[in-house]
């Protein structure tokens, strides 16, 4: 029998995308247990066990004192060997909305020249406000595992207040580029990168989405795990919502690597 | 020692909330303001000085090291110019500050462990051609609310809690009181009992030969307070010379029971109602207001509001899980003139901003989505905002019941108990006036929804554990209500001094009906404590065990071991006098304007679109995270470009079942201005028709009442709350839809220079309805070029309270109303013709009439259409402004693909219907009578005027 890759979908106080987090890796054939860091990265869960640990959505701590900073500074602290061991065994790890902007405050992205600082932000929106709306998005670079090609812009929402991608210099953001790091960026249906709405929140260059140089590590704005039902599309009475550009692609991407390398 | 820290974004980056403050101070007429921007402070309290230590706190965990600048013990400045003012604000002691309380648990985690304290303040550097008096006024009217927050004009001063006092056990000497004298006692005790209450007291505790302690006058104030026992609606009322013995029994629950209906599981006695949605699972709905303290701290009250809500779907049965929530405002009109405001009265738009951010932050942060609302503009709300909150849950059926038993713990959890919100519950029950932003600021409080997150997820843990025997929230009243109404067919005993503080310095009767929000009361069997402690630490939330249940029918207080207070709880929750009141109502007599016959209807239909009632709401529903959880099968916003209205929302509870629940609304003050009784009647139905429009089954749908009154001492405006029950039996019987929960909150009333100013009576109807297969639900946009377009129902000439009418500011007679047996078939034929899957798009027809109802479905589809509108079924001979903005109930448009036709007209005979036009692809809204073109509106311009009234 073949090995059902095995998720572990981390909480802390305040997350609250745990739960469709794990319905979407389940419909995409992965077996996941959702808990908290004490759990994982103590003897209480074998960590061994996983191949993908997933940050998700939600409201870290209230996003006080700033979206996914305390939750950064806690791992960092306590847990930060553990999970650096997990990516050295060629391990996947997703962050999605404030999942993305712990990662990016712990410096596991973009982690250029394999420097685990933060050189990157997420900070208030443009708008100066929390948004919840659908954009698409553009892969431009096939270097994530959890991105292949589609030639066709994935649709999904976005729901946050603390967005707006920016970098330390123009440097980090060329390296990025040149890197291949930027794996989505906000365009519009046209696929063209335009400002707001289609850019919910002002990043630069449009950066919805970056991995790290190993391209098992993905961060995201967007919610691919809000967007793998039919239903859950805005305009599924409209038109036929194809399963390629949904965010559940993203998901199996990630599904099928571990099956494929992993076990 | 205190060291503040300074953080702000980097100058050389925009600071969004600098500039969104900048926007709204030059709306308050001050022009001049040049820019904006936000320091946050962080003061913290050490023993010692280690100031590399406290440079390390700085760059790594307050400022970020990409967009921040921080300073410790400097002040940030952004520009060096002379016009440069600073503002300064801290909270007031006790107010709930979550920054601060997680920055210290983060501290002390990480192990920086001389941080004895942590608070925060907001610093404005604000910098323009502005004087003294204007940046007072930025202040008071921006910055800083009185409330729970100072401007501090000394920096270096900082505001700490005063040293506990000792806490005496205080009588109070009522035996030999005269009437005057007991009515005094009640006053200066913010007790809100009157005196034929206080004489029962008196009496009661005369057969006991003693005074009461404080504590046992808080804890029967609390419990008979109207917001506890609804005392009107419960009374004796004097309406028109008959007698109504219990107004809420012999009309809304009445009707529920005759009903009898078997999905229902649990109503009207529970935090909220319970209906059945699959053989295992159940549904939970409860809608509450909060206007009062949202009048004052619209941010804290309309957080505190949802807050308190979620609590209540996690407090019914063992407990629900919270998965969606709703929200309806009336504010007074945005573009109020400022200096007509009187004072006491915060502006419109500030309340507006303030409950939509207090909402937005609480549900969002919980993770439960916002999915359906309204919001009305109106100057009978200027004084006192109304603000209701709703929340859905599911629950497995089998846990829809409790009953605590004797021996089981009293364990209170989630967050800890402080001095907020003390007498929030007989403050709802009083009037506000001028003076009510001083008098009771210890009624406002602000919540923290990450506690209640963390409460939420330890407890479903639990209850799926079967730990627990009973539950239920601390919402008004406290600890004092909730332990009170638990255990009132038993008996408790409460020790005091077990309940966790926030800080110390709190008395006795101050524990026992402080409003601190977040916390929850569950009974537990001795066995199980040991795995609810595990449950509770693992999800860092706090608990503690204050006491037990007993077979005494008593409850009994203590503190330090010593009795505070003993009741009979027969006597705390039957002995209240019933209130007397007299109400009577007379038909009023609007006159019908006579408005001229020939009006440019393109014209008409753009300015409905710019009403504020009317306008698309984009703006707050995109705040809310609509579609967290991703259960969302109808969205608020929909069609071609995801801003077209929807009637209500869908969630999908499993991706294994296509069943939905939907949920709708409906409200209509203005109708209740000409008959309340009509009101009623039109808001059932329009909630109805939205729920049924969304694809909900019309024979498995129930509702819920809120009402919003004004001063119901006033026997005409008691009358008209009589009148509106009365609308409600009627409606709820013969369309077979049963209430199933309820809330009221009387007296909303403002005392202007000794002049009550009441609301408009206003009644909300919620909806919930079980929608069989998602995937056949429509929704309200166009869909196909060269579909038809039918109009279902009778257009009657009725524009009282309408749209059209407001537009010359008149009110009228002809209220719309309601032919009940053929509402009933129409909601069927409608459920049945959604079913089968005929219908592509369908839109109810409420505010606006059909002229809106087109133009939205347009708007929403991009698409246009040609209509004409002599094919309209209606009733004697109506003029071309009647049919098009008439709002006559049971009516619908709808669009079917035509090769439905004929499948489509065979079920819908026997119900008044006409087909009307075609969808078209031709950008424009053509409207015709016969050849004769009446309207030709470019759907760009209506989508403009429509999108462009209410922005932030």
């Amino acid at each position: 029998m073949v090995k059902k890759p095995q998720v572990f979908v981390l909480k802390s106080a305040g997350t609250n995308c745990d739960e469709e987090t794990k319905m979407a890796f389940e419909l995409a054939g992965a077996c996941v247990e959702i808990g908290f860091s004490e759990e994982l990265f103590t003897s209480k869960k074998n960590l061994d066990k996983f191949h993908t640990i997933v940050f998700p959505g939600g409201f870290s701590y209230g996003d006080d004192i700033a979206a996914g900073k305390v939750w950064a500074t806690d791992i960092k602290y306590f847990f930060f060997e553990k999970l650096k061991n997990f990516i050295k065994q060629g391990k996947l790890i997703l962050g999605i909305c404030n999942g993305f902007q712990v990662l990016v405050k712990l410096g596991l992205l973009p982690a250029l020249e394999a420097k685990m600082e933060q050189s990157v932000s997420l900070i208030f929106n443009d708008s100066a406000r929390y948004e919840d709306r659908w954009v698409y998005l553009k892969g431009i670079s096939k270097k994530s595992v959890f991105f292949e090609d589609t030639n066709e812009l994935l649709y999904m929402p976005v729901a946050h207040a603390e967005g707006k991608f920016i970098t330390k210099d123009n440097e980090t953001l060329e390296k990025l580029f040149v890197n291949n790091q930027v794996i989505f960026q906000y365009v519009n249906k046209d696929g063209k990168r335009t400002g707001y709405p289609a850019n919910p929140n002002g990043s630069v260059r449009n950066i919805a989405g970056i991995c790290d140089a190993t391209g098992r590590i993905l961060g995201m704005m967007p919610h691919p795990e809000r967007a793998v039902l039919k239903t859950q599309y805005p305009n599924w009475r409209r038109k036929e919502i194809k399963t390629h550009i949904t965010g559940l692609t993203i998901i199996k991407n990630a599904v099928d690597y571990v099956k494929r390398i992993l076990i | 020692m205190y060291y503040r820290i300074e953080v702000s974004t980097k100058p050389e980056l925009p600071d969004p909330i600098g500039e969104d403050i900048k926007k709204d101070i030059y709306h308050l007429g001050l022009e001049n303001i040049k820019n904006i921007r936000f320091i946050r402070i962080f003061i913290l309290k050490t023993k010692k000085i280690k100031k590399t230590a406290l440079l390390k706190i700085s760059k790594d965990i307050l400022a970020d090291p990409i967009s921040d600048i921080y300073n410790l013990d400097n002040h940030i400045t952004h520009t060096k110019k002379k016009s440069t003012a600073f503002v300064e604000i801290a909270y007031l002691p006790g107010v709930m500050d979550p920054v601060a309380l997680t920055t210290q648990r983060l501290l002390k985690k990480i192990g920086i462990n001389f941080i004895e304290d942590v608070q925060t303040r907001n610093r404005y550097e604000i910098s323009g051609l502005l004087n003294k008096r204007d940046i007072q006024f930025i202040v008071k009217k921006l910055l800083m609310n009185s409330q729970i927050q100072i401007w501090v004009k000394d920096e270096k001063k900082i505001f700490t809690h005063r040293k506990p006092a000792k806490t005496k056990i205080r009588k109070v000497n009522i035996l030999e009181k005269s009437d005057k004298e007991l009515l005094n006692i009640s006053s200066v005790g913010l007790l809100s009992l009157n005196l034929e209450e206080m004489k029962k007291i008196q009496h009661y505790f005369a057969l006991k030969r003693r005074d009461p302690v404080d504590i046992e006058l808080e804890t029967i104030a609390q419990t008979w307070s109207e917001h506890c026992v609804h005392k009107t609606f419960n009374g004796i009322i004097n309406y028109n010379g008959n007698r109504i013995n219990n107004l809420l029994r012999t009309t809304i629950m009445k009707a529920t029971e005759e009903l009898n209906s078997d999905f229902c599981i649990s109503v009207f006695k529970d935090n909220a109602g319970i209906i059945k949605f699959t053989n295992d699972l159940s549904i939970t709905f409860k809608v509450e207001t909060h206007n009062h303290p949202s009048a004052l701290e619209p941010y804290g009250g309309a957080g505190t509001g949802i807050g308190g809500v979620i609590r209540d779907t996690l407090g019914t049965g063992l407990g629900a899980k919270p998965i969606a929530n709703t929200d309806i405002f009336c504010f007074g009109p945005m573009d109020f003139p400022m200096n007509k405001l009187p004072s006491g009265v915060l502006h419109p738009k500030r309340i507006f901003k303030g409950v939509i951010a207090g909402v937005r932050d609480y549900g969002n942060r919980m993770g439960i989505p916002t999915v359906n609302g309204a919001i009305i503009f109106d100057k009978a709300y200027l004084y006192n905002p109304v603000v209701y909150c709703g929340s859905i849950g599911i629950i497995p059926t089998r846990l829809s019941f409790k009953a605590p038993q004797a021996g089981d713990i009293i364990v209170v959890f989630g967050g800890k108990t402080g001095k907020d919100g003390i007498h929030g519950v007989t403050f709802a029950s009083l009037e506000l006036d001028e003076k009510s932003e001083i008098s009771s600021s210890g009624a406002v409080q602000i919540g923290n929804p990450i506690t209640e997150k963390k409460l939420t997820d330890a407890l479903l843990e639990a209850r799926n554990e079967n730990l627990y025997n009973a539950i239920t929230d601390c919402g008004g009243g406290g600890l004092s209500s909730a332990v009170g109404e638990m255990g009132k067919d038993l008996g408790v005993s409460v020790h005091l001094e077990k309940v966790p503080l926030k800080y110390e310095g709190l008395r006795y009767d101050e524990i026992w009906i402080s409003e601190s929000q977040e916390r929850m009361v569950i009974a537990v069997p001795k066995k199980n404590m040991k795995r609810v402690k595990d449950i509770f630490n693992k999800h860092s939330v706090d608990f503690a065990p204050i006491g037990h249940f007993e077979n005494t029918g008593k409850l009994k207080l203590f503190y330090n071991k010593h009795k505070v207070g003993e009741i009979e709880m027969n006597f705390l929750h039957k002995g209240y006098p019933q209130s007397r009141k007299n109400a009577y109502w007379k038909k009023k007599r609007f006159a019908e304007p006579s408005l001229r016959k020939k009006v440019n209807y393109e014209n008409i239909l753009l300015k409905l679109l710019h009403q504020p009632n009317i306008a698309s709401k984009e703006v707050v529903i995109r705040q809310y995270d609509h579609e967290v959880q991703g259960l969302s099968a109808l969205k608020p916003l929909t069609g071609k470009m995801n801003d077209g209205p929807s009637d209500g929302a869908i969630l999908r509870p499993s991706p294994d079942s296509k069943k939905g629940i939907v949920i709708s609304c409906g409200i209509n003050p203005y109708y209740g201005k000409i008959d309340p009784y009509w009101m009623a009647v039109s808001s059932i139905e329009e909630a109805m028709r939205n729920a049924v429009s969304c694809g909900g089954n019309p024979n498995k749908s129930a509702i819920l009442d809120n009402f919003s009154w004004g001063d119901v001492n006033n026997p005409k405006i008691l009358g008209e709350l009589v009148r509106a029950s009365f609308g409600c039996y009627d409606t709820s019987t013969a369309l077979k839809v049963p209430f199933i929960s309820g809330k009221d909150s009387l007296n909303n009333v403002f005392s202007l220079n000794g002049k009550k100013k009441s609301i408009l009576s206003t009644l909300l109807i919620s909806c919930i309805s079980i929608c069989d297969d998602v995937t056949r639900s429509p929704s309200s946009d166009f869909k196909k070029e060269g579909s038809l377009i039918y109009i279902i129902g009778k257009t009657k000439k009725e524009m009282g309270g309408s749209h059209y009418y407001r537009l010359f500011n008149k009110t009228g007679n002809s209220v719309p109303k309601l032919n009940f047996k053929l509402s009933y078939k129409i909601l069927n034929k409608i459920y049945n013709v959604i079913k089968k899957g005929y219908v592509n798009s369908i839109h109810d027809c409420s505010e606006g009439g059909i002229g809106v109802a087109l133009a939205e479905m347009s708007i929403g589809g991009r698409l246009g259409a040609t209509l004409n509108i002599e094919n309209i079924n209606k009733e004697g001979n109506l003029r071309i402004d009647e049919l098009l903005f008439s709002e006559s109930n049971s009516r619908f448009i709808v669009e079917i693909p035509e090769r439905k036709k004929k499948m489509f007209e065979k079920v819908i005979q026997g119900i008044p219907f006409a087909q009307i036009g075609n969808v078209e692809n031709s950008g424009k809204l053509m409207i015709f009578k016969k050849k004769r073109g009446i309207a030709e509106l470019k759907i760009n311009k209506m989508v403009s005027n429509w999108k462009q009234r209410i922005t932030w």
